[in-house]
């Protein structure tokens, strides 16, 4: 099995023997297969895989807005049976409420779970900047770019100071430049909480930039393919990515999702 | 905002209507004494407004304010009934499959049964009083305002949901904060659309279940012949549907200004 975890200390969030399947009418169609994997205490862990391959579904069993079909999930050793704060998220479209300020997004989670604003206020205005969002605390959504409403979901986030930071393609949807900043951004903000952070993308570069190892996932039904230990040292910038080591990395990547992709073409072919 | 004079279009079809309608009736296109030229509607309508009530003969002159505001008082009262019963009832059977599955389908069999078709029954269990009109005034205008809610509530976003449940919102919250403001683009139109029955509704509730108010004095003008009046009415409702349409409007705009962002970017 494939499965991994932090040395002895227990897993800050487990999967064992989880399958998924969806049903759309008549026809049932299994997502992933399967799946072990813990994620280590304060570990960056990406799960990378071909569009489709059941990513998104696994963190939204971990995030608990689904529950496998088989198997459990567990943080800290128990069931996830409902979303939590400790286990936020930050989605592949901003998800921000329109209604709401970029400040009255960021503190709604700190708020609704009755924290003192005395605490939460000097908080997020940090946070705010942090992210380079000073000065825009009074704008709504409506008024700022792809790239600065991602920022809010990431701020919105980090405010409630989350134990695992759930990141589900959070910048498939930005343009190139956009993205690399939002990288150098999360490495920078990482440095500081050290969360244990699960990040879906199909992004080989992203994944190895920013993660401690990449989880490789199967083509549809997801299964676990490869675990990959980046080990580039840490604290990384955008440089990296042009490195000896960096490259030898992708390529091996490279060439174990080609795999996944040609077989997924090769099972089209035949359906 | 400043972009200058901008020619009155919008004039252009009534002004014509009203040429149209002088000359038909002065050309006597249409049978004589059958409708009113525009000019005599106007002057019919100014002694309605600003004739005196004393030592008259006529039983119009100085009466358009007060049946104004019966009318308008009526559409008030029952078109706020609604809005209090079909606001919070949308959102629960929006939210909650139960309630839908309870209240919904009976909503959709009592929907069809127009306003009018209520009236022997409003008037034999309310009789001729205020009551029977705010009942079929009510009914109206809760039918729009309960479905537009509903729908409103259904179209939610998924991921703002799921956002607000990771950020730690119970159901409350969630209902209150993202639920909520999510549907009030969708109950403003319910409104809006619940505001023109109420107009439809208090017109007819007063032709037949009250003895007050411009659809009274529209029946009762029609029944002894003076059809000046009967058109005058019919432009006093028109122009204030019309100026409550723009009320609701104008709240909308104030409550969402967050919407009229989004527009412009």
């Amino acid at each position: 099995m494939s499965a991994r975890s932090g040395g002895a200390a227990q897993p800050t969030v487990e999967l064992r023997g989880v399958w998924k399947e969806f049903v759309k009418g008549e026809r049932r169609v299994e997502a992933l297969q399967a799946i072990d994997l813990a994620l280590a205490p304060k570990a960056f862990t990406a799960l990378l895989g071909p569009s489709g391959c059941g990513k998104s579904t696994l963190l939204n069993m971990v995030a608990g807005f689904e529950a496998p079909t088989r198997g459990e999930v567990l943080a800290h050793g128990s069931p996830v049976t409902a979303p939590s704060p400790s286990r936020a998220v930050v989605f592949q479209e901003p998800a921000l409420f329109p209604w709401y300020s970029v400040y009255d997004n960021v503190v709604f989670g700190p708020k609704t779970q009755g924290r003192p604003p005395a605490e939460y206020r000097p908080r997020a205005a940090q946070i705010l900047e942090q992210v380079g969002l000073k000065g825009f605390a009074a704008h709504y959504p409506a008024e700022l770019s792809g790239g600065m409403k991602q920022r809010v979901g990431i701020a919105r986030v980090l405010v409630m100071e989350p134990e695992v930071l759930l990141m589900d393609e959070p910048f498939g949807s930005l343009d190139a430049q956009t993205r690399t900043l939002m990288q150098e951004l999360l490495l920078a903000v990482w440095e500081r909480h050290h969360q244990t952070v699960l990040f879906v993308t199909h992004d080989i570069e992203e994944a190895l930039l920013l993660a401690d190892s990449v989880c490789i996932m199967t083509a549809r039904p997801g299964r676990i393919k490869k675990w990959i230990d980046v080990g580039l040292a840490r604290p990384r910038t955008i440089e990296v990515t042009t490195s000896p080591v960096f490259n030898e990395l992708k390529r091996e990547v490279l060439a174990l999702i080609r795999e996944e992709s040609v077989r997924a073409d090769a099972d089209r072919a035949l359906a | 905002m400043a972009r200058g004079w901008r020619a009155p279009w919008f004039l252009l079809l009534p002004a014509a209507f009203i040429l149209v309608w002088h000359f038909a009736v002065e050309g006597r296109w249409v049978t004589e004494g059958l409708i009113p030229s525009p000019a005599q509607v106007l002057r019919s309508w100014h002694t309605w407004i600003f004739g005196t009530t004393k030592m008259t003969l006529s039983p119009y002159s100085g009466t358009w304010l007060d049946n104004v505001l019966y009318s308008s008082r009526r559409v008030l009262q029952g078109f706020g009934l609604a809005a209090l019963v079909a606001i919070p009832l949308g959102l629960m059977i929006g939210w909650n499959r139960l309630v839908a599955r309870v209240v919904d389908p009976t909503i959709q069999l009592l929907r069809p049964v127009p306003i009018t078709a209520w009236l022997p029954f409003a008037i034999a269990v309310f009789g001729i009083y205020d009551a029977s009109a705010l009942f079929l005034i009510g009914l109206g205008a809760f039918y729009p305002i309960v479905v537009n809610t509903t729908h409103g509530v259904r179209d939610t976003n998924l991921l703002l949901l799921r956002a607000a449940g990771m950020m730690g919102a119970g159901p409350g919250t969630v209902l209150a904060k993202v639920v909520f403001p999510s549907a009030l683009p969708a109950i403003f139109t319910g409104l809006r659309l619940g505001i023109g029955v109420a107009w439809t509704a208090v017109i007819v509730a007063e032709m037949i279940a009250v003895k007050s108010g411009l659809g009274y004095v529209l029946w009762d003008a029609y029944y002894v012949g003076r059809m000046d009046i009967c058109v005058a009415t019919m432009i006093s409702v028109g122009l204030l549907g019309f100026v409550s349409d723009r009320l609701i409007v104008y709240a909308s705009r104030l409550v969402l200004r967050w919407r009229t962002l989004e527009a412009v970017a």
